[in-house]
C-alpha cells in the first residue's frame, strides 16, 4: 500500500516536471521557431485551430495565435519566479527576524503581517501597477510585495523553534553576533518549508499576473497569456477557441508548479503522511 | 451581554490601527500617483494655463506640507468624504454606496456555495481517505484552485449562456425588472448563478482541502475511538463527531480568505459586467481615476475588517471554549 502511494506521489511530481519542461521549452523556443513580433498580423483573422501553418489559428486580428502562446510562457514564468523570489526573501527576512528577537520586534512584525494578509491584496496590487505604469517590473513589484505573508508565517515559526536548540545558545555564549547566527544557524534551518511554498507562490503568482493582464493591466509592449484571453474575451460568441487556449496554458502551468509543490512537501517533510 | 460587548470593543481597538495603516497606504499611494487635484482638474476642462493651474493649486493649498495635507485628508476621511470623481460627475462615496450591496451578496452567495459543497466534498474525501474517491475528489480540488477565475467564468458563458441558451451572461436583472416578487426572484437568482459559481470555485476547493484536513486530525483523536467501540454508525461518527469539530477552523479560514475574496469578485464582476465595487474598480482602472480606485480600496478594506469582526463574533459563539473575558 505505501509503495502504491509512493509511486502515485512521484507519479504527480513527475507528471509537474513534465508540464513545466514543457512549457520551459516553449518559453526558449519562442523566438527560434517564431523570430517575428507575435504582434504582427500575419493571416487571415479568426482561422480556426487546425488551419495549415497555423496550429492553433489567429486572432481577430490575424496575429498568429501559436507565436503568442510561446512568447507568452516567457512572461508568465519570468512574472512567476520574480515575484515569487521576491516575496520569499521579503517574507524570510521578515519572518526570521520576528521569530529569532520576539518581543516587541515581533509583535509589530506580525502586526503588519495581519495588515497584508486583511487588506483585500488584488486591488491593492491593481494600484500599484497603476499607479507605477504597466510593466513587467512593476507586476513582479505589486505581487511579491501583496504575498509574502504566508512566508513569514512559516519561517517564523521555524525560526522561534529553532531559537530554542542548544546550538543556538551556543552560540550566543560564545559571543557571535546575532547577524551571523541568523544568517548560519537560524536561516539554513528554517527553509525547508519555504521551498515548498515557493512553489506554489509561483502558482500564485501566475495566476494574479494572469489576471491582472486580463483586466488590461499587463506590461503593453509584451504579449501575455492573460491579456490573450482579455483580447479574445469580444470574440466569444463566434471564436471561443481565443479565449480557451491561453487560458488552458495558465491551467498547466499553475498545475505544473502545484504538483511540483506537491511532490516537493512528501519529499521534504515525509512526516505529514505517517498517520 | 456585557462581556460580548467589551471583547467586541477589544478587537475594535486591535483593528483600529491596521485600519489607520491602510488609510496611510493609500494616503502615500495617492501622493506617489502622477499628477494631483488640480492637474486632473485641467485634464478634464481641456485646457488650462500654468498660471491658472498655479493659482488653483494655491487656492487649494495644495503646497502645504505633508503632514497638514494628510490631517486634511483623514479629516475628509471622518466626514465619509472620499473625494470627487470627475469622471463619473459623482462623489466618490456615493458611486461605492451605490455598488456594494451587489458585491456584498454576490460573495456572500459564492461563500455559502462554496462552503456547503466544499465541507460535504472534504467530508466524504476524509472518511474514504486514500479510496479511489478521495483521489478524485483531491484532483478536483487541485483543478479548482489551478483555474483561473475569469477563464471559468468565461467557459460557463460559452457553455450555459451561448451554446445551451439557458442562462444569462451579463448584468444583475432583466433590463426594467420583472413583475411579481417570485418571478422577479427568480430572475435575479438566474442572473446570480453563473457569477457566483464562478467566484465559489476557487473557494470551493479551498473549503474541501481545509476540511479534509481538519477531520483527519479529528479522527485520530481517542474520543472517535470510543465512539466507534460503542458501536456508533460511521455516519453519524462522521457527522455528529468529527464533522462538527473539524469545523471551527474553517471558520477562521473564511475570515482569512475574504480579502481575496473582494480579488476575486473584481475579476468576477468584471467578466459578467455585474455592477458592484468590482465592476466598478475595473472601470476606473480603465478611465485611471485614481480617486476613485483609492476610495475602493478603503472602502473595501473596511468591509473585510468589518466582516473579520463578524467571523470573530461567530467564532466566539460558536466555540463555547473560547472565553470571552474582559
Amino acid at each position: 500500500m505505501n509503495r502504491i502511494k509512493s509511486i502515485m506521489r512521484a507519479r504527480s511530481m513527475l507528471l509537474g516536471l513534465i508540464i513545466l519542461a514543457l512549457i520551459c521549452v516553449a518559453a526558449l523556443s519562442a523566438n527560434l521557431i517564431y523570430p517575428a513580433d507575435p504582434f504582427d498580423i500575419v493571416a487571415r483573422a479568426n482561422l480556426w485551430p487546425g488551419s495549415p501553418g497555423y496550429p492553433l489559428g489567429t486572432d481577430m486580428l490575424g496575429r498568429d495565435m501559436t507565436s503568442g502562446m510561446l512568447h507568452a510562457a516567457r512572461i508568465s514564468l519570468i512574472v512567476g519566479v520574480g515575484a515569487a523570489g521576491l516575496s520569499v526573501a521579503l517574507g524570510t527576512l521578515i519572518g526570521v527576524v520576528s521569530g529569532y528577537f520576539g518581543g516587541w520586534v515581533d509583535d509589530c512584525l506580525m502586526r503588519l503581517t495581519e495588515l497584508f494578509q486583511t487588506m483585500p491584496s488584488f486591488l491593492f496590487a491593481i494600484l500599484l501597477v497603476v499607479i507605477l505604469q504597466p510593466s513587467i517590473g512593476s507586476i513582479v513589484f505589486a505581487i511579491g510585495i501583496t504575498s509574502w505573508p504566508q512566508i513569514s508565517r512559516l519561517v517564523r515559526a521555524e525560526a522561534m523553534r529553532v531559537r530554542q536548540q542548544d546550538f543556538v545558545s551556543a552560540a550566543l555564549t560564545m559571543g557571535i553576533q546575532h547577524p551571523a547566527i541568523i544568517w548560519r544557524h537560524i536561516l539554513p534551518n528554517s527553509l525547508a518549508p519555504v521551498i515548498v511554498a515557493a512553489s506554489i507562490l509561483i502558482a500564485q503568482a501566475i495566476l494574479t499576473e494572469a489576471s491582472l493582464s486580463f483586466l488590461g493591466l499587463g506590461d503593453p509592449s509584451v504579449i501575455s497569456w492573460g491579456s490573450m484571453v482579455g483580447a479574445g474575451r469580444s470574440s466569444l460568441r463566434t471564436a471561443w477557441y481565443m479565449t480557451a487556449v491561453p487560458g488552458a496554458a495558465i491551467f498547466l502551468a499553475v498545475m505544473g508548479f502545484m504538483y511540483l509543490g506537491n511532490g516537493l512537501n512528501d519529499l521534504l517533510n515525509p512526516r505529514t503522511e505517517v498517520r | 451581554m456585557p462581556a460580548l460587548a467589551k471583547y467586541m470593543l477589544r478587537r475594535l481597538a486591535q483593528l483600529l490601527p491596521v485600519a489607520l495603516i491602510i488609510v496611510l497606504c493609500s494616503y502615500m499611494l495617492l501622493r506617489m500617483a502622477p499628477g494631483d487635484m488640480v492637474d486632473v482638474m485641467a485634464g478634464e476642462s481641456g485646457s488650462a494655463t500654468p498660471e491658472y493651474m498655479a493659482q488653483l493649486r494655491e487656492q487649494f493649498d495644495l503646497n502645504a506640507p505633508g503632514y497638514v495635507l494628510f490631517g486634511r485628508y483623514l479629516n475628509n476621511l471622518a466626514h465619509l468624504d472620499l473625494g470627487y470623481s470627475f469622471r463619473n460627475n459623482m462623489q466618490v462615496a456615493e458611486l461605492i454606496a451605490q455598488r456594494v450591496p451587489a458585491t456584498l451578496t454576490l460573495m456572500l452567495v459564492a461563500v455559502v456555495i462554496a462552503a456547503v459543497l466544499g465541507i460535504s466534498l472534504g467530508a466524504v474525501s476524509a472518511r474514504y481517505r486514500g479510496r479511489w474517491l478521495d483521489e478524485v475528489i483531491s484532483t478536483l480540488s487541485t483543478i479548482g484552485f489551478a483555474t483561473p477565475v475569469f477563464w471559468v467564468g468565461l467557459l460557463l458563458i460559452v457553455v450555459f449562456s451561448i451554446n445551451l441558451r439557458w442562462l444569462p451572461s451579463a448584468g444583475m436583472q432583466t433590463i426594467g425588472g420583472v413583475d411579481g416578487f417570485w418571478p422577479s426572484l427568480l430572475d435575479r437568482l438566474r442572473y446570480m448563478a453563473l457569477p457566483a459559481l464562478s467566484l465559489s470555485f476557487f473557494y470551493l476547493s479551498i473549503y474541501v482541502r481545509m476540511t479534509r484536513s481538519a477531520m483527519l486530525e479529528v479522527y485520530g483523536l481517542d474520543y472517535v475511538r470510543t465512539a466507534r467501540a460503542k458501536g456508533i454508525s460511521e455516519l453519524c461518527i462522521a457527522v455528529r463527531h468529527v464533522l462538527r469539530n473539524a469545523l471551527l477552523p474553517l471558520v477562521t479560514i473564511t475570515g482569512l480568505q475574504l480579502g481575496s475574496l473582494m480579488g476575486g469578485s473584481i475579476v468576477v464582476e468584471t467578466v459578467f459586467s455585474w455592477p458592484g465595487l468590482g465592476r466598478l474598480a475595473f472601470d476606473a482602472v480603465f478611465q485611471r481615476d485614481i480617486n476613485l480606485l483609492l476610495g475602493i480600496f478603503l472602502c473595501s478594506s473596511f468591509l473585510v475588517i468589518l466582516m473579520n469582526l463578524l467571523v470573530d463574533l461567530l467564532y466566539a459563539m460558536l466555540d463555547p471554549r473560547i472565553e470571552i473575558r474582559s
